[in-house]
Order: structure tokens, then sequence, then C-alpha cells
């Protein structure tokens, strides 16, 4: 069986493990719902409002350069295999990229794009 | 290996859960009695002898505790979210290998579910998707503490991410391969392990993955001195066992992944021969080293986490990946 195949043989039998837990073991025991139980825990205080519908992230910038950097740095793993065979010219290459990559980088730490706003 | 069958590949599927989940009861009983230890107690001790029964006493109270969801929760993601977080963990060690394919005369035994030519992207792909089962669990139980304790697990993997990414990557350069036993034969064939040339690639991969893990002192999507219980907090009885089984899990994979790229793997130190056991006992160090950082260091500061991950760890595995392929692109390790 190719590797794939067996991968996702066993990426079957853990679905249905989880499954079993998830749905089989919350049926064994009676539930009792009362209202002092279902508010959310709140340190014994009672909740006066809710979480709300918009909350501020305070990292969005960050989540976002994240997203930027994660796909730019997905290059680097073909690049990282070849590179034996390619020598000093993927070096090169790659040393471009690289320049291009730490221009922005740093240009966003000047900008205070790391930091919290 | 063409010759395994669908039986033979589920046999060997259930013993991989199997293990895993014993091996999470028994290193939970070590992780209290080694905190006990460092804390001058004796951890747990009463159930069995020197308390070897605990993990069966949790699950039973475990499995028999209420299910409680809090009122204004999103029903189906809020039971969705701990069951993802359980599947991603165990999903991603299908293809870790544990150690070099046993020979029984005829009979090959190796000890993988599945060892694919990319095996690392598979493990790095399924690995980040860890997150989103804490920080739907988090927004799901609409509850204060919960949500912040599921932002502060999304701030987390978006600042650790990459510094883990370019420590790979470097591991990658150095192997010249994407196979995670191709990576221990590049080590074997050097006779060095790939800590040595690329110890800051280890550094950052190392805390990375306590990060990555939200252990202490990067537990802050839970944060039981601010947040409560953080992004759990709502759950119970084995939802939240489901949570705690993930979290552990993932130590498991990262510990193996760590030992593999970085370690030598199932390679004996000064040339011994290559067992399994070698790897058992380097994750046996490397998760003992996850609880003595636990045991050691405070938590660090929300903000300061991220900027130490932007501002220290990423350039320092760029730094590290431009060291490490000058030494292979001009010769070293060829």
């Amino acid at each position: 069986m190719p590797p794939y195949q067996a991968a996702a043989v066993y990426l079957g039998v853990v679905a249905v493990v989880v499954l079993a837990i998830t749905g089989g073991i919350g049926r064994l025991r009676s539930r009792q719902r009362t209202g002092a139980k279902q508010a959310p825990y709140e340190c014994g205080v009672s909740t006066d409002a809710g979480v709300g519908p918009r909350f501020p992230v305070r990292f969005y910038l960050v989540a976002m350069l994240f997203v930027i950097l994660d796909v730019e740095a997905i290059a680097f793993y073909p690049w990282g295999v070849r590179l034996r065979a390619l020598g000093g010219v993927g070096l090169e290459d790659m040393a471009i990229f690289a320049v291009v990559l730490a221009i922005g980088y740093a240009y966003v730490w000047k900008k205070g794009g790391l930091d919290w706003r | 290996m063409s010759g395994m069958s669908l039986g033979y590949v589920l046999v060997r599927s259930v013993i991989l859960v199997l293990l895993l989940m014993g091996a999470f009861a028994y290193f939970m009983v070590l992780e209290r009695k080694v905190l006990g230890y460092f804390q001058l107690r004796w951890g747990p001790v009463r159930v069995g002898p020197w308390g070897l029964l605990q993990p069966i006493a949790d699950a039973l109270k475990m499995v028999a505790k209420e299910d409680t969801q809090p009122l204004g929760a999103d029903g189906l993601i809020f039971v969705a979210a701990p069951a993802l977080a359980l599947f991603v963990a165990l999903a991603a060690f299908a293809v870790i290998p544990l150690g070099p394919t046993l020979h029984f005369g005829h009979l090959a035994l190796p000890l993988s579910v599945a060892n694919p030519p990319s095996g690392l992207l598979f493990v790095l792909a399924i690995l980040s998707l860890g997150v989103y089962g804490v920080s739907m669990g988090g927004w799901a139980s609409q509850s204060k503490y919960a949500l912040l304790g599921g932002l502060r697990a999304a701030a987390q993997m978006v600042s650790y991410e990459l510094a883990l990414g370019l420590s790979v990557i470097s591991a990658v350069v150095l192997a010249g391969t994407l196979s995670l036993t191709g990576m221990v034969r590049a080590q074997a064939v050097h006779g060095l392990w790939a800590m040595v040339p690329n110890i800051l690639g280890f550094v950052i991969f190392v805390i990375c993955s306590v990060a990555e893990t939200n252990r202490a002192p990067f537990d802050l999507a839970e944060a039981e001195g601010e947040l409560v219980a953080g992004f759990h907090t709502e759950y119970s009885g084995f939802r939240f066992a489901n949570f705690v089984m993930a979290e552990y899990i993932n130590m498991f994979t990262l510990s193996a992944l760590g030992s593999i790229l970085f370690l030598g793997g199932w390679l004996g130190p000064f040339g011994l021969p290559s067992s399994a056991w070698w790897l058992v006992l380097k994750m046996a160090l490397y998760l003992f080293f996850f609880i003595w950082l636990r045991a050691t260091f405070p938590r660090i500061r929300y903000d300061r986490l991220m900027s130490f991950g932007w501002k220290v760890l990423v350039p320092l595995g760029f730094l590290n990946l431009v060291w490490i392929s000058a030494f292979v692109a001009l010769g070293g390790w060829h």
C-alpha cells in the first residue's frame, strides 16, 4: 500500500476513535441543566453582559504579516532540498530573494507593524 | 512495502493510536511525579503502587463527569472543537517513523504507519491545524475567559509558526531531503547529529515547540492565574480530557520531530548501534525538558511573547538559515 494511502487509513481509524469518544461517552450519563450551571464562568459574579459580537484584535497586523511571510517561507522548502545540486548559483538566487524579504521585514519593524497598537 | 494489505495497515493504525493514548496516560503520571519532586512533594501516591494506577482513576472520573455546556455557547462548534483538537494531534503522528525498519528473516517491519518521501511537510501541515481546535473552543464557549484564551492561542500561533518553519528549513537544507527517515540517514552518513552544525536551529526549534504546544512558560492560552483556565474554562469531563490529550500528544509529535531532525533520531551516540530505543530515550529527555521548563520559569507576558517571537526568533532563524545554506552550498556535508 502506498504511503499516503496508509496514512489515509490511519486518519480513518483516528476519526472513528475521536467520533466514538465525542459521540459515545457523552450519552453515558444523565444531564441536569440548571440556570447557574449553564452560565459562563465569572468567578462567582453573575454575568452582566455577554461577550458581544465585536471585539478588537490587537495583533491583526501581525497576523496578516504572518500569512505573507509564511507563504514566502514555502519557497525555501524545495530550494533547501535541491541546494546541493544548485551550489553557489542557488545560494546567490536565494540571497537576492532573502534580501528583498529582509528589506520588507526591516520596514515593517521600523514602522511599528510588529508592535501592539 | 507494496505487499501491505489493508488489514495489516488497520492493525498497525490501531496499535499506534493505543500506543499514543497509553503513552499519554503514563506521561501524565510522570509529569505529576516530576513536578512533585521539583516542589518537594510526592506527587500522586494513593492510587496503586507509587501512584501507577492514577491514569485509570483519572479516566473513570473524566468519563463519569457531567458534560456541561454554557447557555450561549455555539453548540456545534463547542462539541467539534475538542474532537478536532484530538483528531489533529493523533493525525500528525501518522508519518513519524519510530525507528529503523526491523527485519525478521524475510519479514520487514517498518516502525511507522506510513513513511512518505515528504513526511516532514505532512507533519507540519497537520500540526499547524492544531490551533483551530483551541481557538474554536475558546470562541464557541461565549465566555470572556475562554474567548481571551482562544485569541491568545491564535496570537501565539502567528508569532511562533514562522520561526518553527525557519528552523525546520535549516534542517531540510542540511539533510537535503523532506523524508524523515532520510533525515536520520543523512546524519548517519556524516556520523554527526545535525545539532552540531545547526545548534541555533535546534534551540529555536525547542523554544518554538514549547510555544506550539502551549506549554509553560508559553501557556498563555490557559494561564490559570489570570484566565481561570483559558480556552477550556467551560469544558468539563471527557471534552476537557480531549484537549489535554491533544496537548500531550502534540508534545510527543514535536519531541519526536525534534529528535529526528536534530538529535540523530534512532542513531546511537558514540557509534553505538541504532535502535528505536534511542529515539524513545531522546524523546523522554526532550519531554523531561518540557516539564523542567514548566517547573522553572514564570509565564511570559502576552505582548512580550509576541515580540520575542517576531523580533528575536525570526531574525535569528533567518541568520541561522543563511549560515546553514552557505555551509551546504560551499561544500559542507556533501
